[in-house]
């Protein structure tokens, strides 16, 4: 029958995009730095994915089992969610770790909020920091072989200088997923080109980090040092995949830019003024606990309304 | 006789402070990091419960209405010093285990929620038995997430190593975010095991018509906690 004279109900407009179609995308853009945490870090990174990814999706099917609630394993949701935790993790986690940060993460994080489109945080950076607290020295261990070493930013903060090539290319000790800006940033340009995510939230929280950086850090506007942390940690891998969660990131333009920057100033006060060398992970998670606020001051005004006269 | 023993079962289970009322938040987050603390903790209070509970519906025919309330906390607070005296003189590990949370017993929510909803209005010997109840019913709540905190973060119960040498603790749960994951976890069974046995959750949905019995009464639409919270 002809489209033009079918009556519906709304929404009259949809689009092909589906949850499960979004979420193979950024699967897809999370390959790249995947790979090559494998290659670098050899099988038990595989492993590591894996076992992150099979206990998310495990999680998620016998909650909703046990609990008589339709089976949404499928959309894909808790796949990311795994692959997401597993690259937040240094390759040498033991395997019950990333399991219990898997279990963590979809079950209190996620389902207990209510599954997805209800959590109040991005679950795999809520299984991350789970990790952190539980187990802070194995967290920050990213020795692996019989390479050890302090990573670009523990180097950084004691005031060392560090090799910007390598950064960008991923001969750097951290997590699987991080360690390669190239990887990383192939795969953020493939999901901005794809129009996943919104440009807003990594260009506002890059360029505010950057500005705090310069401002407040003793090296201050050395370009070297700037684009060393622009680099270096999960800064890369937070910006451009986990902040950009639709979840928990806000709905207008304008709360995305606020959003963002929230999460590069509190990176930075973390990075300059904290102990640890690392804060990208909790930046996000406390500028996630402030969208609601952000969502109330920018209630877009309804057309008509208001206004001067 | 048959209502002490109702005030010992509505204070244990019936109406358990900790998983029903959810009073005293305070000390039942703070303090639970270990089985022994919470023990400690709830006994404590236990002892000021029943002697507060039994001075208060001793004299509620002096206290005026108007002043009850600061007459009220006198007592209490009385009470807990000499608690608080007695402990570091007698169990000074215990003292030190507790520390900031044995003087703010005093603003305990319990304490000041039986004494105005039960002892100022009931006979000695039931707002002792209520005290007693009541203290237990805490007790037990503290004791229970004491010990699944210290399970999980510590691999210890009371002390004893309970679990294979080769657990690694989630340190998390002696933290301050594992005492509510525990606190929620156990309430959420608790009221599993309630719908399972097929009666009511709440404590609103248990109004028995005896209003002086109700916690909530004199509040419709919220609860006494937010009035005299800890």
């Amino acid at each position: 029958m002809n489209d033009l004279i079918n009556v519906s109900a709304s929404p009259h407009v949809r689009s092909r995009m589906s949850t499960s179609a979004i979420m193979f995308l950024v699967i897809l853009s999370l390959l790249p730095s995947a790979v090559f945490g494998m290659i670098r870090f050899g099988f038990y990174a595989a492993l590591l994915i894996a076992v992150c990814i099979a206990s998310c999706v495990i999680t998620e099917v016998v909650f909703e089992l046990l609990m008589r609630k339709k089976v949404t394993a499928g959309d894909l949701s808790a796949v990311v969610t795994g692959l997401l935790l597993a690259l937040n993790l240094p390759p040498s986690a033991t395997w019950w770790m990333g399991a219990a940060g898997s279990v963590f993460a979809i079950l209190i994080v996620k389902m207990l909020f209510g599954g997805l489109g209800q959590n109040f945080m991005n679950p795999a950076l809520g299984g991350r920091c789970f990790l952190i607290i539980c187990f802070a020295a194995r967290m920050t261990d990213f020795s692996y072989d019989t390479f050890t070493g302090a990573t670009p930013l523990a180097v950084l903060k004691e005031g060392g200088a560090v090799n910007l090539m390598d950064m960008f290319v991923g001969r750097i000790p951290g997590t699987i997923g991080e360690v390669s800006a190239i990887a990383l940033l192939a795969g953020a340009a493939f999901l901005l080109i794809m129009g996943i995510i919104d440009f807003r939230i990594p260009l506002a929280y890059l360029l505010s980090f950057v500005l705090f950086m310069g401002t407040f850090s003793s090296p201050g506007w050395d370009m070297t040092y700037l684009a060393a942390e622009l680099c270096g940690g999960g800064l890369m891998l937070g910006a451009f995949f986990m902040a950009t969660d639709y979840v928990t990131s806000p709905i207008t333009k304008t709360g995305r830019v606020i959003f963002g920057i929230c999460c590069g100033l509190l990176t930075g006060l973390f990075r300059v003024f904290a102990s640890s060398a690392e804060g990208v992970s909790y930046a996000i998670i406390i500028s996630n606990l402030l969208v609601p606020l952000i969502e109330r001051i920018t209630v877009p005004k309804p057309f008509g309304k208001g206004g001067e006269i | 006789m048959k209502k002490c023993f109702e005030r010992l079962y509505n204070g244990l289970v019936r109406e358990n402070p900790t998983f029903v009322l959810m009073l005293g938040m305070c000390p039942t987050l703070a303090v639970t990091t270990s089985a022994i603390n919470g023990v400690g903790m709830g006994l404590t209070t236990t002892a000021v419960l029943i002697m507060s509970n039994m001075i208060i519906s001793m004299l509620r025919k002096v206290i005026p209405d108007g002043v009850r309330i600061p007459a009220f906390i006198v007592i209490i607070a009385s009470f807990v010093t000499i608690v608080e005296l007695c402990l570091e003189a007698y169990i000074p590990t215990l003292y030190e285990a507790l520390g900031l949370y044995i003087p703010l017993i005093v603003v305990n929510c319990i304490i000041l929620g039986r004494a105005e909803s039960f002892a100022s209005k009931d006979r000695v010997i039931y707002s002792i038995f209520d005290g007693l109840g009541m203290g237990l019913g805490f007790t037990l709540g503290l004791t229970c997430i004491g010990i699944v905190r210290e399970i999980l973060g510590n691999g210890t119960v009371f002390g004893f190593t309970v679990l294979p040498e080769s657990y690694e603790p989630f340190t998390i749960f002696i933290l301050a975010p594992g005492a509510f994951l525990v606190l929620a976890f156990l309430v959420a069974l608790m009221n599993k095991i309630k719908l399972l046995k097929g009666k009511d959750t709440g404590v609103t949905g248990d109004c028995d018509k005896l209003c002086r019995n109700c916690p909530n009464k004199g509040c419709v639409g919220k609860s006494i906690d937010t009035e005299v919270a800890g």
